[in-house]
């Protein structure tokens, strides 16, 4: 792909012959202006856009960080003479006797919780300004895998400290799998490799956290930068810019992502890092929701603790799966609609019917949906932090309900309809006409 | 598959062949990774009967044991705790045991072999959580006024009464599991395994 236009000329200076030498072996100059210096961005980006950078910046800190922690850290779940497991008592080794143990423990936990802040912003940008619409539904297809691999990630991660939390919570969602008709008991049996989680799952848990999962990830934001470079960024109008070119077939509302972007989302990454830092250094447990109290207890196959909760993360999608009733004295119908609430997204490029992508041009319909969408999101993402009760019960009226499962049931029936009943409320809206070129 | 003057029917048909034949090794080359995942002989032959010593349990109190890294309860009943059971009756959602969550020797009223000891798997059969137990009556266990003492998962929040029968409308499908087990003699049981050998 790369073009003779596109292949360094030496000026007969050292370097430039060296540049020159490799460019005719590698599109080094090529990739460098596809990618940053030709890379045409609208002019007009915000705030929102800068999550994905963002992203990659936490992304770096998870692999930098992890590495380091992986060359203390024991995968085993045997106790060792103290009667701790090891692999917990080797978390907590880190923490007090390896040299700057905490700090890089830190980052990497404080990291986590940080990458789904990140992420859940970027997407919500997408959504606000129909980023996934034609022609970047690849873009949007690509990101939605990365979202699984970061909840596999996190997950397999999560079980590493071996705490109570760890043990519980993959003992639950392990479980999850045996809900499927048939086939559930086996392939629940398969997934822990052993009849209940124990040293066999921590060993493969292991495994995926550190090898299998990272290098998917690092293949799919490749090839979701690739096919955002491909079709050019959208932008807070949701208008493209490559219909406008000047004569020299760049686009009029383009600036070149190198050095104006680079430049702008340094401001982004030191206001990132700013937060960031306060968490890590002054509430690096983030009030118990970056890391659960109870992790702090070694794991403890016979003793469930008294509540139970995943991380924040994923509490909107447990929230679904608690809420959601049993039917035929099965709780598959709670593990299918967790699943499709987030295998869902898949479909968000097809579902949206809208005449406009950006908000700014968005009627009433979409508008209050989205807002809806959020606010459920949120709500249920806090029910999950808490036990069903947390709300009390209502009357005799009401069966005795427990109130939060109720707004639970409903919060998930709006999620859904927030999907379900997109192709014709954005068909409906009455929206306003896009610009001809960007606004700001 | 199609093909004309300019094709070589023979060749073509040679590269499917070929290509079909590196595609069926390639997925058959996959069948050892993934039956790795599978629970390794050393963590099958693991799970050995246990032998427990219930002879200093005292009536109302339990205890816990580990059988195949689960954790299995033996509860001596009170006469209270049994008559208890009779009131839930309509209750539960399966009062008669009648789904296969226990062996047969335990498919009664109490289900248990001898009515004053219970000994179930202390795994909720919801997601697999270890309920905790409730062994106050009444409005001080904080259930409800109607309870007559059983266990409450902190997970999901299905109760079980003190046969590990499961309360009607919780997330909990089934009873608790009664794993098979004997009496050597009167104080000590052997669980893992009944008279059936199993």
């Amino acid at each position: 792909m790369a073009s003779t236009a596109d292949k360094f000329k030496s000026n007969g200076s050292f370097l430039g012959d060296v540049l020159e030498w490799v460019d005719a072996r590698f599109p080094a100059t090529a990739l460098w202006n596809d990618h940053l210096a030709k890379y045409y961005a609208p002019k007009n980006f915000n705030f929102w856009y800068f999550f994905g950078s963002l992203a990659l910046l936490v992304l770096v800190n998870q692999i930098v960080t992890g590495i380091f922690l992986t060359m203390h850290y024991k995968p085993d779940a045997s106790l060792n003479a103290s009667g701790v497991p090891v692999a917990f008592a080797a978390v907590e080794y880190i923490m007090r006797d390896v040299p700057w143990g905490w700090l890089i423990r830190y980052m990497h936990s404080t990291g986590a919780s940080a990458f789904f802040i990140v992420v859940y912003l970027h997407m919500f940008r997408g959504m606000i300004y129909g980023s996934y619409r034609s022609p970047r539904e690849l873009t949007w297809l690509f990101g939605v895998l990365i979202y699984l691999c970061l909840m596999g990630e996190a997950f397999a991660g999560y079980l590493l400290p071996w705490g109570q939390m760890s043990y519980w919570g993959a003992q639950v969602i392990l479980n999850l799998f045996s809900a499927i008709p048939w086939v559930g008991p086996d392939l629940s049996l398969w997934i822990r490799g052993d009849f209940v989680v124990g040293d066999a799952t921590l060993n493969r848990m292991f495994s995926f956290h550190v090898i299998a999962i990272p290098f998917a990830l690092a293949g799919l934001v490749v090839a979701h930068l690739i096919a955002l470079h491909e079709t050019g960024s959208n932008n807070p109008d949701g208008i493209e810019i490559k219909k406008h070119k000047g004569p020299d077939g760049i686009p009029l509302d383009g600036i070149p992502f190198h050095p104006y972007y680079t430049v702008k989302d340094i401001v982004g990454v030191v206001g990132f890092l700013m937060v960031f830092a306060i968490v890590m250094f002054f509430v690096p447990e983030g009030g118990g929701y970056f890391l659960e109290s109870n992790n702090f207890f070694p794991a403890d196959p016979l003793k469930t603790p008294p509540h139970i909760a995943p991380v924040w993360y994923f509490t909107p999608y447990y929230s679904i799966l608690r809420a959601v009733p049993p039917l035929f004295n099965s709780q598959f119908p709670g593990v299918v609609a967790m699943g499709v609430a987030v295998m869902i997204l898949f479909a968000l490029p097809w579902l949206d019917h809208g005449a406009v992508k950006s908000i700014r041009y968005r009627g009433a319909h979409y508008k209050t949906a989205l807002a809806a969408f959020i606010v459920v999101f949120l709500i249920l993402g806090y029910l999950g932090t808490e036990p069903v009760t947390v709300w009390g019960q209502f009357g005799n009226w009401l069966g005795n309900a427990d109130r939060a499962t109720v707004v639970a049931r409903l919060c998930t029936v709006v999620y859904f309809l927030f999907f379900i009943l997109m192709p014709w409320y954005t068909k409906a809206d009455k929206t306003k006409a896009e610009p001809e070129r960007v606004t700001h | 598959m199609s093909c004309d003057e300019k094709v070589d029917c023979g060749r073509r048909r040679l590269i499917v062949a070929t290509a079909t034949a590196g595609g069926v090794a390639g997925v058959a080359a996959a069948v050892p990774f993934l039956a790795s995942l599978a629970p390794s002989e050393r963590a099958k032959s693991a799970g050995a009967p246990v032998e427990v010593d219930i002879g200093k349990l005292a009536p109302g109190q339990m205890m816990t044991v580990e059988w195949r890294g689960k954790p299995v309860w033996i509860i001596r009943r009170t006469k209270e705790m049994l008559d208890g059971l009779r009131k839930v009756d309509d209750k539960v959602s399966d009062p008669k045991s009648e789904r296969d969550m226990q062996p047969e020797y335990a498919k009664n009223d109490h289900r248990s072999i001898k009515p004053e000891y219970m000994i179930a798997v202390g795994i909720c059969t919801h997601l697999g959580c270890s309920p905790s137990d409730k062994f106050k009556t009444g409005a001080e266990s904080g259930i409800d006024a109607d309870w007559q003492g059983g266990f409450l998962c902190p997970c999901h929040g299905s109760t079980f009464d003190l046969a590990g029968r499961v309360f009607k409308n919780k997330p909990a499908p089934d009873n608790l599991e009664v794993p098979p087990h004997k009496y050597l003699s009167d104080a000590r049981i052997i669980i893992g395994e009944d008279s059936k050998g199993a």
